[in-house]
């Protein structure tokens, strides 16, 4: 399982829970698991966040695999992708 | 050349200072600027600005500015759709479109002095200007607020009613300035300050700063019958321009292509639309080319500047120096919109250090100022620069040296960065280190004279990119980027693609394709331009070798494993060896049409692994006693490049990052009257350091490898903005003996603190 923290505000999104366990294998799969788990968050998770997996800081990228042991934090974007239109 | 081995690859170029591409048309001024386009029939284009700094816009009558002869056409808010909310990135922050069609030009109401308001398009400057003149508009002009701690403060001039504070519980039920409140926390701060020996909690307060860019915003457009656009400007990426115009303007996307001019410095400030949508706006209506360009004053009142803010740090340190709980509060001024770049600033105020609890909070407040824009990791040298001037007292308090302080508590492979994850592989320590082992560090100091040292952090991003590469039919090779250079992007990307293919630099011919030949490419900031540019480098000369590896493999009857590109050749392996010579990348140029056709990559890839950059800064200045004048005496920077692609440009971002630094320390500030307006908007009452006000800022190149890279790269254009605040702040502390807690240290301010302390000879 991959121990998920969500870092700033997005806590106000679920309730005040920071941390989850998720058996996932991508970004994807976290987004996807996140928003069913905490609708309000999904449209915030397709806005744009950055994930960091095992402290490398990914940005856009659904397809970055995820490991069974990874540590995955979930940041504000720091800069933005390409969603422009 | 001398050759060496990084990463397994054979390197002619990189890392050398090698011929600027562009540096003959520079120098001889043959390069073309934003304003040095020009098309036949050209109408030129002027904007009318608010001359009020918060007004609603009752009505706009422009039937006497269309009757006026040789006036083509006018535009106003009439002329854009209204745009949904929907936040899209501007630079390295965020921005709404609702709020970008109304900074374009007012709707409701005028929130700045300077806010656009109409725009014409007239055969001459003298007609555009006196057609503004007969623009009548009619205002009802409302209270302003300015300071970012008045803005809010219940019952402060609203500037928009419908902006209720996002991130406080339970939702606010009325509107307020506050358009957001974000946090970041880990471990318990009160758990950490009972730790505490020593607990040092200050404020601080920073002036808004101008980027600064010597060229002025400009743009030229041609809208054709059909809506075709073609747009000429001055931008850090024109791939956003040609979103943000079609957006704005309801055109596609293919419809529009982009160019971008070189540009005479950006910093942040170019990553957003002004006068492009008005240009293409007034065009279209005129069916004629319009161009358009800012004056000085038209820059500093209706273009970006960065927030200014007021920062709180409370820091807690054990006696024997370890830092244990760390808490700040920032408020950052968005300008009229929201959008300030608080969440980064939140983000690396603590981030060079190792600190187990971390409490950080920050608030986004607008108020009648023009809407900040990016500037050089934005944010970070505000919280920053408190930051370091907290870590300076608290190493005075505990007579520790400054260096071994920071050495102590220095972020390393492994921290975990105070908003979140661990780092890899950074180079805090060894610029500490390399700074700590300079002449400069131990030289001797007279009276009046300081020495100050600061760190700082800026994360890098990568992104979406695409380059390619043409094998010419002489061999030579055409390298197309997408995104503006704006400190090297050419020369490196040219030494990484000789070296990748094994030909001399100077055949390799690097440009900027416009929007309509190069695939999307997200615009150069966030220090990410040669970086992930280099990487779509590799990957096209990877698709080249591929291509003549596998000709070469037809021509000789072999099979791939015969044959391997090394040296820029295709070489035959065993014994094909001794049947077919060795064929360079020139050999395949000149049969390409017989072997399958024009041989080229593309690199088209979303660059992740950026590595972050951290930079330590060493200032020595001297104080007049009599004038509070500040003079800078002598500079080093060390920062961590990972590899230096370029180490000339390289070192030129240390020292523009420095000297900018320097600007925003010492002399820079918007300065309003009691009527809101800025008072000071033009370079000589806006002071920024020229040449002769610096020394030469010495460089040292730190070059820990991020391992994400193939070459090793890190960012290097925002960290050294970074550290120099608190370098400089704390100098002042070293050479005066007063702790500065407000920017700009300009000599009023200078001299009145030491009038104030009895230490002044005026």
């Amino acid at each position: 399982m991959a121990r998920v923290v969500l870092v700033g505000n997005l806590a106000q999104l679920t309730g005040g829970v920071a941390e989850f366990d998720l058996s996932v294998t991508s970004v994807k799969q976290l987004f996807q698991q996140l928003g069913e788990l905490h609708p309000a968050l999904a449209r915030h998770l397709e806005d744009g966040v950055a994930v960091a997996i095992d402290g490398q800081i990914y940005q856009d990228a659904l397809l970055e695999p995820i490991g069974p042991d990874s540590e995955v934090f979930l940041l504000p974007q720091i800069a933005g992708g390409s969603t422009l239109t | 050349m001398a050759e060496t081995m990084t990463n397994g690859n054979s390197q002619t170029y990189v890392g050398t200072r090698t011929i600027r591409p562009d540096g003959a048309d520079k120098v001889t001024g043959r390069a073309r600027f934003g304003a040095d386009f020009n098309l036949p029939g050209q109408l030129i284009g002027r904007v009318l600005r608010s001359p009020h700094p918060h007004a609603r816009i009752v009505s706009i009558d422009t039937s006497k500015a269309e009757a006026l002869p040789g006036v083509k056409a006018v535009v106003t808010r009439d002329d854009f759709a209204d745009q949904s909310s929907e936040f899209i990135p501007a630079g390295e922050m965020m921005m709404n479109y609702k709020d970008v069609v109304r900074n374009v030009m007012a709707r409701e109401k005028a929130l700045y002095e300077g806010h656009a308001v109409a725009a014409v398009a007239a055969a001459s400057v003298a007609i555009a200007r006196r057609a503004l003149k007969l623009i009548e508009v009619k205002y009802e002009v409302l209270p302003h607020v300015i300071d970012v701690v008045e803005a809010m403060q219940p019952g402060a001039p609203l500037l928009h009613d419908d902006l209720f504070t996002v991130g406080v519980e339970p939702k606010p039920e009325k509107p307020s300035n506050i358009a957001k409140r974000v946090e970041i926390k880990q471990g318990d701060i009160e758990v950490g300050f009972k730790k505490a020996d020593l607990v040092i909690e200050r404020e601080f307060k920073t002036a808004p700063v101008h980027q600064g860019y010597i060229e002025p915003h400009a743009a030229l457009a041609s809208v054709s019958e059909d809506g075709s656009t073609e747009l000429w400007c001055t931008t850090q990426g024109h791939f956003i321009v040609r979103a943000h115009c079609a957006r704005l303007l309801g055109l596609d996307i293919g419809k529009v292509r982009v160019t971008a001019s070189e540009i005479g410095g950006g910093f942040g400030g170019k990553t957003v639309v002004y006068l492009e949508p008005l240009a293409i706006a007034l065009s279209r209506k005129a069916k004629r080319p319009v161009k358009m360009v800012m004056s000085r004053e038209e820059v500093f009142k209706a273009s970006g500047p960065t927030s200014g803010a007021t920062v709180r740090v409370k820091l807690g340190v054990t006696k024997d120096g370890k830092f244990v709980a760390a808490f700040a509060e920032l408020k950052y001024q968005a300008g009229a919109f929201q959008g300030s770049p608080v969440q980064p600033g939140v983000m690396c105020a603590f981030a060079p250090y190792d600190i187990e609890h971390v409490h950080v909070i920050g608030y986004d407040v607008v108020s009648n100022r023009p809407k900040v824009a990016a500037y050089r990791a934005p944010g970070a040298p505000i919280s920053e620069y408190a930051v370091e001037s907290v870590v300076d007292e608290i190493a005075k308090k505990l007579e520790i040296d400054p260096i071994d302080l920071r050495m102590q508590n220095a972020a390393h492979e492994g921290t975990k960065a105070a908003y979140g994850p661990k780092f890899g592989p950074v180079g805090l320590e060894e610029t500490l280190n390399a700074i700590k082992k300079t002449e400069h560090w131990n030289a001797p100091l007279r009276k009046w004279q300081g020495r100050g040292v600061a760190s700082g952090f800026w994360f890098n991003i990568g992104g979406e990119t695409c380059a390619s590469l043409t094998v010419n039919e002489d061999g030579t090779i055409s390298l197309m980027a997408g995104t503006p250079d704006v400190g090297g992007l050419r020369a490196s990307l040219a030494a990484v693609a000789a070296d990748e293919l094994g030909v001399p630099y100077d055949k390799v011919r690097p440009i900027i394709g416009d929007t309509g030949s190069v695939g999307f490419n997200f615009l150069t900031g966030g220090s990410r331009s040669a970086f992930s540019g280099s990487m779509a480098i590799v990957e096209a000369a990877k698709q080249i070798k591929a291509e003549l590896c596998a000709r070469a493999c037809k021509l000789w009857e072999a099979q791939p494993d015969q044959v391997e590109f090394s040296g820029g050749s295709v070489r035959p392996l065993g014994a094909l060896a001794e049947k077919v010579k060795p064929m360079s990348v020139a050999d395949f140029a000149k049969v390409a049409g017989k072997t399958g056709g024009p041989i080229g990559g593309v690199g088209r890839i979303n660059a992740q692994g950026a590595g972050p950059s951290f930079g330590t800064h060493l200032v020595d200045l001297e104080v007049d006693p009599e004038t509070g004048r500040v003079t800078v005496l002598r500079y080093t920077v060390a920062q961590d490049a990972g590899r230096a692609l370029h180490p000339a440009y390289v070192e030129g971002q240390f020292q523009g990052g420095a000297v900018q630094g320097i600007g925003w320390a010492l002399n820079e500030e918007y300065i309003y009257g009691d009527d809101g307006k800025l008072q000071n908007a033009g370079f000589l009452d806006y002071r920024m350091p020229v040449a002769s006000d610096v020394p030469m800022i010495d460089a040292i190149l730190v070059e820990v490898a991020n391992p994400k890279h193939p070459y090793g790269v890190r960012g290097v254009g925002e960290t050294p903005i970074v550290p120099p605040l608190g370098a400089i702040a704390n100098a002042m502390e070293a050479a005066t003996g007063i702790r500065f807690t407000e920017l700009p240290m300009s000599p009023p301010k200078v001299l009145k603190a030491l009038k104030e302390k009895g230490l002044s000879r005026a």
